[in-house]
This record gives C-alpha cells, structure tokens and sequence, in this order.
C-alpha cells in the first residue's frame, strides 16, 4: 500500500467527495452495530453476582470512555500533522472531533457516576482515573472555546495544536492511571486481550458490538462535522474576499 | 420482555436514556449545522457566479 496515496485527502475536494459516499455506509452500520450492542447488553445479558443489574452500565460506559481517550488521540494526531504539513483538513478534522469527544467524556463521566452511587456509595471521588478525565473534559472545554475565540483560522489550529499536545498528558494519564496510582475506587481494565482477565464472553461479546457501534458513530460524526468545517472555512474566506472588494 | 432490573432499576435506566439523549442532540446539532452552512455556501457560490467573480 502506498502510504503517500493518503496525502491526497489533504485536498478539501477530495476528502469531501470521498468521505460524502462513505458516511451512509459507516452511517448505517453505527447504527446496526449500537442497536444490537445495547439491545444485547440491556435485554439478553444475565445480571453479575456483585454489581447486579447496574452491569449493563458497562455497554455505555466502556465505549464511551474508550472513545473520549481515542477522540484526543485522533486529534493528537491530525494537529502534529497540522503543525509539520499544514494540512487545513487535518487542523479541521481535530476541530470536528472535539465536541464529539466531549460528549463522549460526559457521558462516560456521567454513567460512571450513577454507576458509582449504589456501588461505591458516591457520586464521585477524587480517585486518580476519576479526576484525569474531569481534566481531560476540562480540557476538550478549552480547546472548543479556544477555535471559537479566534478569528484567524491558521491562529486558531496553531494554537488549538499546542494545547492538544498538552492535553495528551491527561488523555494518557485518563487511560493509565489506575496503573500509575495503585490507589483510588476505581478498577483496573475491564477489557483484556488476555482470556484470564477479560470479563466473561456472556459480557464480553456484546460489549464488542457496542464498541464497534461508538466507533462507527464517531466516524460518521467526523465525516459529517469535518465536511461542516471545510465548508464553514470555505465559507469565511468568500466573504473575506468579498469584503476585500 | 423488560428484564429485571431489581433496587437498580433506576440507575441503568438513567444511564442509558442520560447517554441515549446526549447522542441524539449531538447527532442532530451536528446534522442541523450540516445542512445550514452547506445551504450558506450554495447561496454565496450561487451570487457570486451571478456576479462574474467565479
């Protein structure tokens, strides 16, 4: 495969063109894959022995929290692509991202509370993974409003790249910390690649679906917000030209 | 059908209809947004070629 090929969706037109005959697919098959993820995990997933019904917590929780990591990452990742190659699409692409992260991190916030009250008998604690993700909520927070207070566009990504790069600490630090910190409420990994310490298959199988359903909707909000970008940016410079005179 | 959700009904319930309800207004804002500046563009592009500035 010919890595350099992928270069050529730093093209405006051509991302969209591409992406726009892709999304009903990813589209569809986000919302086959959630349907029956949640549908399994909700109606036809027994109860665990310990934490009872409140398991099926797990189907939303998990993804969610997975995504709200990822999301920084994918941004991590087109915003050093902006910095070396100053791509518009890249910069554009981490601006579309964010608030789909941020959903995702309140969601995750927000389950993993309601889960936590019956079981931990809190709300909340200021356990370490607990506190890396408010930050990191904090953080996809101050890189929305950082695009929305600057006029510039190329200001604004430069800006809003650095801030990802620092704001990688804490996404990391979200995903690791209950192995840094051997102390805090809440357990490690739910999910291995390792048999031994997965959760049980009855739990296992349609927590996958769920995943592949929050991944695929995220992918499909990308298209469609990126695309909104791109032509939001398109948008500006014609009126700026118009302006001009 | 509904299965048997015992003291903790009320916690899985608000779970999945808290995170249900987020994705939804995202997925609707997002699309909302869509369909407006795609219809913004279309009208700008559409003056300016009226307008000989292509």
């Amino acid at each position: 495969m010919n890595l350099n090929a992928l270069w050529e969706y730093a093209n405006p037109l051509k991302f969209m063109r591409t992406t726009e005959r892709a999304l009903p697919y990813f589209a569809v098959a986000a919302v086959v894959c959630l349907v029956t993820g949640l549908v399994w995990g909700f109606f036809f997933t027994p109860d665990d022995f310990r934490q009872g019904s409140t398991v099926k917590i797990f189907y939303i929780h998990v993804p969610s929290a997975m995504m709200a990591i990822n999301i920084w990452v994918m941004m991590l990742i087109t915003s050093l692509v902006w910095i070396v190659r100053r791509h518009h699409v890249s910069a554009l692409a981490a601006r579309a991202a964010a608030p789909i992260g941020a959903v995702m991190t309140v969601i995750a916030l927000a389950t993993g509370a309601i889960w936590g009250q019956p079981m931990w008998g809190t709300w909340w604690a200021w356990d370490p993974r607990l506190t890396s993700f408010l930050i990191l909520f904090l953080f996809y927070l101050g890189y929305i409003a950082l695009w929305e207070a600057i006029e510039d566009d190329d200001t604004a990504a430069d800006l809003t790249a650095v801030l990802c790069l620092v704001g990688s600490v804490f996404a990391i630090l979200s995903r690791y910390a209950v192995n840094f910190w051997n102390q805090g409420l809440h357990q490690g990994a739910s999910l291995s690649l390792d048999k031994q310490e997965n959760v049980a298959d009855v739990f296992w199988y349609p927590a996958l679906v769920s995943i592949a359903g929050f991944v695929l909707l995220f992918i499909a909000l990308v298209i469609i917000r990126t695309n909104t970008e791109i032509r939001a940016r398109r948008m500006r410079a014609l009126l700026a030209r118009e302006r001009l005179g | 059908m509904m299965p048997d959700l015992g003291k903790y009904a009320e916690a899985v319930l608000s779970s999945y209809a808290v995170s249900i309800l987020l994705i939804l207004v995202l997925v609707v804002l997002s699309v909302r947004r869509s369909r407006k500046v795609k219809a913004q563009l279309d009208d700008i592009e559409t003056r300016r070629k009226h307008h000989g500035q292509g």
